[in-house]
């Protein structure tokens, strides 16, 4: 009974456990014994006349690494069956990440340093891209989430766009009395999109032509009403602050797929060119 | 205190019905119960959901009376006071309620609304929004580069015309690296090496060029002396031999191109050390020692020198046997070296204006090659005249000499000898040589019959004998090179001094080799890998290339003789 309900208490820690923690970190320590049985062979055995890819060890970390880069790319497939267990996604997720990390190992000892304006070192220069986009993103998902909840607090998506356009749906009553110049101020800032902006606006949280704080500054607080609307565009900019804060967090989540996914896709045309240009050209 | 309720209904063909009314109390209730101020009958709400308190100065505070929330300005919320005057706008369930103020009443204008209005707008929240889709441009980076980095040099290889000129569009991009300077002007014209795809570089490609390059040694002996390779380099022979690709002993073997712009560097020492660290096990009849490091497994030079003078021939002996050489001269470097010798004291009263020093050195008589590699062969009247001058009479103004190399006409001058010189006055070295006034005092004076017996002018260094039935000298070879198959570079070593290596002071015979052993060279020189550096205090790492050649050429000069009746044509 009790062993039964330690395994159920592990199998409940292991639920819980992250993709870099995994099974006592498996994968780590199988991509740094990898790693380490390739340096060491690299520093002792004899490269005629010197290490590159067309050595025995070339070839070996060459194959090596071209069907791991091939294994890693299948979780984009693998990803969209979660199932759990020793073979389950987060084990895969696991393996993805570490055993992602030793290709810099890997294809570097691959290359025996040797670099250049060629299809060999733009396969290289793109695994090393996914790379460290790869690592980014692992840094991302383990740091922003908490940042992400901590400014969302109790409101969802929608209430955060819902919250600016309940201050709009009152900045159109309350700026009814005001002159023209004012007016054309508040429909601009209402008329700006609360997800435009550029994609460097999105992931810097800097929005340096924002039409509602133009507003605040230009609306001469000289009459009640002026005031009133001024109040309700302060409150529209710190509902947009808000969001924007959202919007840069949930950019920089997700946004290092856009380089991960595409430089995966070009890194395989290269891959493909580096190796039947090498045995096209023996 | 009163609030004023406006309650705003659209009827289906979309005019507003506006009903208003005041409520003269500071306290109202909403829910979908019937006896609340306002009454929202929707089953979202509590009964009794929230109460609406005027808490003076124009502020309403709003309070949820269950357990469930309310919505303010768009989030949610348990409780909260509000200006009239700045307003806010509250949501329960389906209807939106807008607080405003007018004429210092409180105003609540209903509004019934269907869910959040603006959740088509979810979209935003990605930066998908923002980017191009991943997958595209991923496929459009993928046809890019698999268009311009493989098909189209494919292509254009394999639809090239037969002509030289038709190059290959695009391949430069699979160049791993530029040519050597040898190869420099094939920078770019990669199909002139790599003719067809998918197969390596022949050897038949290479000797399209380098038609002269010979054999290192006939190919069977060169398998045999391989003997067995270790287990990585088996296989992959194994692996590349499947795949066709040209193994060991195919030039691409030694010779890797594509190493960077620059002299294609020197095949490495473990490529000869493979075979001749054990050729004497492997190859079992073989005259060569065992050779892999020139520091710790090389065996003594062996070198060529003249072993009769008389029919010129040659041996090859290692020094380790003290082989003598039979040159036809007599020559004792010692004497003529000896700081404290009569040619010493005689270099040292020419002095420096002369272009001697304190005592007679090695470069007074042995003059560098233009190229500085060896030494130009030794001309009597150049490099011995100084002193051993050749003058035997005077005329008025004219004194003449004899003919070097040419033993008829020595005789016939001689024989013409009016006894005129003036022998018995000894005078400044070199004053006969090249326009001075000298003749040695050592010689007995130059008759025919004197001149050839040792000691007279010629039979100092020659040695008279009969040939044909005629007076004649010895034969003199003097090789300018004695190592066949190595080379010295006497231009690399001139920091050292010619002592350090060449035991000449001491040698009294012509016979003497002077020629430094392995165990000289050591004390500089260390094997390719021994860990030993360029210098610096540290002894030279020297591969087998600095001295030897694999492929036996003719640009390698082969030992020449330099002989003065060759010379003179006699």
């Amino acid at each position: 009974m009790a062993r039964a309900a330690d395994q159920i208490k592990a199998r409940r820690a292991a639920l819980h456990e992250g993709f870099l923690r995994h099974a006592g970190f498996r994968w780590l320590k199988a991509s740094a014994a990898l790693c380490l049985v390739l340096l060491v062979i690299y520093a002792l055995a004899d490269f005629r006349p010197r290490a590159g890819g067309s050595t025995w060890y070339g070839y070996a970390t060459g194959t090596l690494g071209a069907g791991l880069i091939l294994w890693l790319t299948a979780l984009g497939i693998r990803k969209r069956a979660m199932t759990p267990g020793a073979w389950s996604l987060k084990a895969w997720t696991s393996a993805h990440v570490y055993l992602g990390l030793s290709l810099v190992i890997v294809a570097t000892l691959h290359t025996g340093f040797r670099f250049g304006w060629n299809v060999h070192t733009l396969a290289y220069a793109l695994m090393m891209l996914v790379i460290v986009s790869g690592i980014f993103g692992v840094i991302a998902y383990a740091r922003l989430p908490t940042a992400l909840s901590a400014n969302r607090g109790d409101t969802t998506e929608p209430q955060m766009i819902e919250a600016v356009h309940a201050i709009d749906r009152q900045l159109e009553l309350a700026a009814q009395p005001l002159s023209r110049n004012q007016t054309d101020l508040v429909i601009a800032a209402m008329a700006q999109d609360p997800f435009g902006g550029s994609i460097v606006a999105r992931l810097s949280g800097h929005y340096p032509r924002c039409a509602t704080r133009t507003a605040i500054e230009e609306i001469a607080a000289a009459s009640a009403e002026a005031e009133k609307v001024e109040v309700l565009l302060i409150r529209r900019e710190a509902a947009l602050i808000r969001l924007r804060r959202h919007l840069r967090l949930r950019g920089l989540l997700e946004g290092w797929l856009w380089v991960h996914v595409p430089a995966t896709v070009a890194l395989l045309a290269a891959l493909t060119a580096h190796v039947i240009a090498e045995f096209y050209y023996w | 205190m009163a609030f004023r309720i406006r309650q705003i209904d659209v009827t289906a063909t979309g005019r507003e019905i506006v009903r208003e009314r005041l409520v003269e109390q500071p306290r109202l209730t909403i829910g979908r119960a019937a006896e609340n101020d306002l009454h929202l009958p929707d089953l979202a709400l509590d009964p009794v959901h929230a109460e609406l308190l005027d808490a003076g100065a124009g502020q309403i505070e709003v309070k949820a009376l269950g357990p469930l929330p309310f919505t303010l300005d768009g989030a949610s919320t348990r409780a909260t006071t509000l200006s009239a005057r700045d307003g806010g706008e509250l949501v329960f369930g389906g209807t939106r309620i807008t607080l405003s103020e007018e004429d210092g009443v409180p105003v609540l204008t209903l509004r019934a609304v269907v869910g959040l209005e603006h959740t088509d707008q979810a979209a935003g929240f990605s930066v998908a929004s923002l980017l191009p889709g991943r997958r595209r441009m991923g496929w459009i980076a993928a046809l890019l580069i698999l268009g311009f980095l493989l098909a189209l040099p494919i292509a254009s290889h394999m639809l090239r015309g037969p002509s030289p000129s038709g190059n290959v569009i695009g391949d430069g991009t699979w160049s791993p690296g530029k040519l050597s300077l040898g190869h420099h002007k094939l920078e770019g014209q990669c199909e002139t090496c790599h003719i067809k795809g998918f197969v390596a570089v022949r050897d038949e490609t290479c000797r399209f060029c380098h038609k002269d390059t010979h054999d290192h040694a006939a190919p069977n002996k060169l398998a045999t002396a391989r003997g067995s390779v270790p287990l990585g380099r088996s296989m992959f022979n194994q692996v590349s031999a499947l795949f066709n690709r040209p193994g060991p002993g195919a030039c691409s073997d030694c010779h890797v191109e594509h190493e960077g712009a620059g002299k294609m560097p020197s095949a490495k020492q473990v490529f000869c050390a493979d075979c001749h660290a054990g050729l004497k096990e492997t190859l079992g009849a073989t005259t060569l020692g065992n050779a892999g490091d020139f520091g710790t497994l090389h065996p003594e030079f062996k070198v060529s020198f003249v072993s009769n003078a008389d029919v010129r021939s040659r041996s090859r002996l290692s020094l380790a046997m003290h082989p003598r050489e039979d040159n036809g001269l007599t020559f004792p470097h010692r004497l003529h070296l000896d700081a404290m010798g009569g040619a010493a004291r005689m270099a040292f009263s020419l002095g420096g204006g002369s272009g001697y020093g304190k005592a007679l050195t090695c470069a007074n008589c042995h003059h560098a090659s233009d190229d500085g590699v060896r030494f130009k062969p030794i001309e009597m009247e150049r490099d011995c005249g100084a002193c051993h001058s050749l003058a035997y009479d005077k005329i008025g103004g004219t004194v003449r000499t004899l003919h070097h190399g040419d033993v008829a006409q020595a005789l016939a001058d001689l024989s013409t000898y009016r006894g005129a010189m003036p022998l018995t006055r000894r005078q400044r070295p070199g004053a006969f040589a090249d326009g001075g006034i000298y003749h040695a005092q050592f010689s007995a004076p130059p008759v025919p019959m004197t001149a050839f017996a040792k000691n007279g002018v010629c039979g100092t260094c020659h040695t008279a004998e009969m040939r044909g039935g005629r007076l004649a000298v010895r034969r003199v070879t003097l090789p300018t090179r004695f190592m066949d198959h190595g080379w010295f570079d006497h231009r690399a070593h001139r920091q050292s001094k010619c002592s350090d290596c060449h035991a000449a002071s001491g040698s009294s015979s012509a016979s003497d080799l002077l020629l430094p052993g392995i165990k000289t060279c050591r004390t500089c020189h260390a094997g390719e890998d021994s860990g030993a550096g360029s210098g610096g205090g540290k002894k030279f790492a020297s591969g087998c290339a600095m001295c030897h050649s694999y492929h036996p050429i003719d640009a390698i000069p082969r030992p020449r003789y330099m002989a003065f009746d060759e010379r003179k044509g006699g």
